[in-house]
């Protein structure tokens, strides 16, 4: 598949980097606004989508490949845990302790700031990366796969 | 309260559409329109997390869906029903309405939610205390990833799983051809 027209290669073109900075924001104002890792996660692998649908799938996986996905993936998921774990270091409170927010940022009034919130922030960023990447990787997989390519037919 | 009926209305349309058309990608547009109209729900009952959550996953889905029924040439469906099939089906959906009338008596009335009938309830401490303790504003963001975060890494983990499951399932080629072709 080469991809579409001219006009949707140009808008698209125009309108993936709105969207991706859309999707930037939702994920790094999640404990301010609505949104969230989930939410703006979707959006980052919406841009990448547009992409895929308006010049076809060789160029979007020149942009980002399969095996850079699933890097990113695995990255986010290792992060999220990460954070969930380091909750031990700090006493007794032991998984998801909130420990930025409570040992450093307790004492500031940090109410409405973007620096707020302790962990919350950084997990939001950990979901975004994860579920950006792995809904990428489905679409991905689910617009190349092809039942009558595989196997018997080759032979 | 009268926005609800109108919307619920045209869901209930739709769904029947989505059901009924031959057309395949006509039910997948009824299928985009049932999620749109529930988001629109979400929103007029402030809910904007949920109704912005659902709205991008419909729109994301819906592509994956229509890219995936448009690439198959497989736009119509053709079929009759069988008898026994339709009977147990209305009679199953008999079944389960007039079970959720009943169910509907004992639920409280609308816009008032249950927690406000406890004092000691968990979600008064989350309202009231969540923004001094985990210092999110977002109170939502607070539950989920500080009070609840462990229902969180569990949500991720399926999402993992699944992925890993997909990667495995549609790749192009297996390992046996691979082999067969060296």
């Amino acid at each position: 598949m080469k991809g579409m027209t001219v006009i949707v290669k140009t808008v698209s073109s125009w309108t993936k980097v709105l969207i991706f900075l859309f999707g930037i924001y939702i994920v790094f104002f999640g404990h301010l606004t609505p949104g969230g890792g989930f939410a703006g996660g979707v959006i980052l692998a919406c841009s990448y989508v547009l992409l895929l649908l308006a010049y076809g799938r060789e160029f979007a996986e020149k942009n980002l490949s399969l095996g850079t996905a699933s890097k990113f993936d695995c990255a986010g998921a290792l992060f999220f845990a990460a954070i969930a774990l380091a909750g031990f270091l700090y006493g007794s409170a032991g998984f998801f302790y909130n420990f930025i927010q409570q040992q450093y940022l307790a004492g500031h009034n940090t109410a409405f700031k973007l620096v707020s919130a302790g962990i919350i922030p950084l997990a939001n960023i950990a979901i975004g990366f994860k579920v950006g990447a792995s809904l990428f990787m489905i679409v991905i997989l689910l617009s190349a796969f092809r039942p009558e390519m595989s196997g018997r037919e080759k032979e | 309260m009268m926005i609800f009926y109108i919307l619920l209305l045209f869901m209930i349309i739709a769904c029947l559409i989505a059901v009924q058309t031959d057309n395949l990608l006509s039910s997948i547009i009824c299928v985009g329109a049932v999620g749109t109209i529930g988001s629109l729900m979400f929103l007029f009952l402030f809910a904007p997390d949920i109704a912005i959550t659902q709205v991008v996953v419909e729109v994301l889905a819906l592509v994956v869906m229509i890219r995936v029924t448009i690439s198959r040439d497989v736009t119509f469906i053709t079929g009759d029903r069988e008898l026994f099939g339709t009977v147990a089906s209305i009679v199953i959906i008999l079944v389960i309405f007039l079970a959720g009338i009943e169910v509907f008596r004992t639920l409280p009335a609308f816009g008032v939610p249950v927690f406000s009938q406890f004092s000691n309830a968990a979600s008064q401490t989350y309202i009231t205390e969540g923004l001094p303790k985990t210092g999110a504003a977002n109170i939502i963001a607070a539950i989920i990833l500080d009070y609840r975060g462990y229902d969180t890494l569990g949500e991720a983990t399926v999402l993992f799983t699944s992925i890993i499951g997909a990667t495995v399932i549609l790749r192009k080629e297996t390992r046996k051809t691979q082999e067969r072709s060296q």
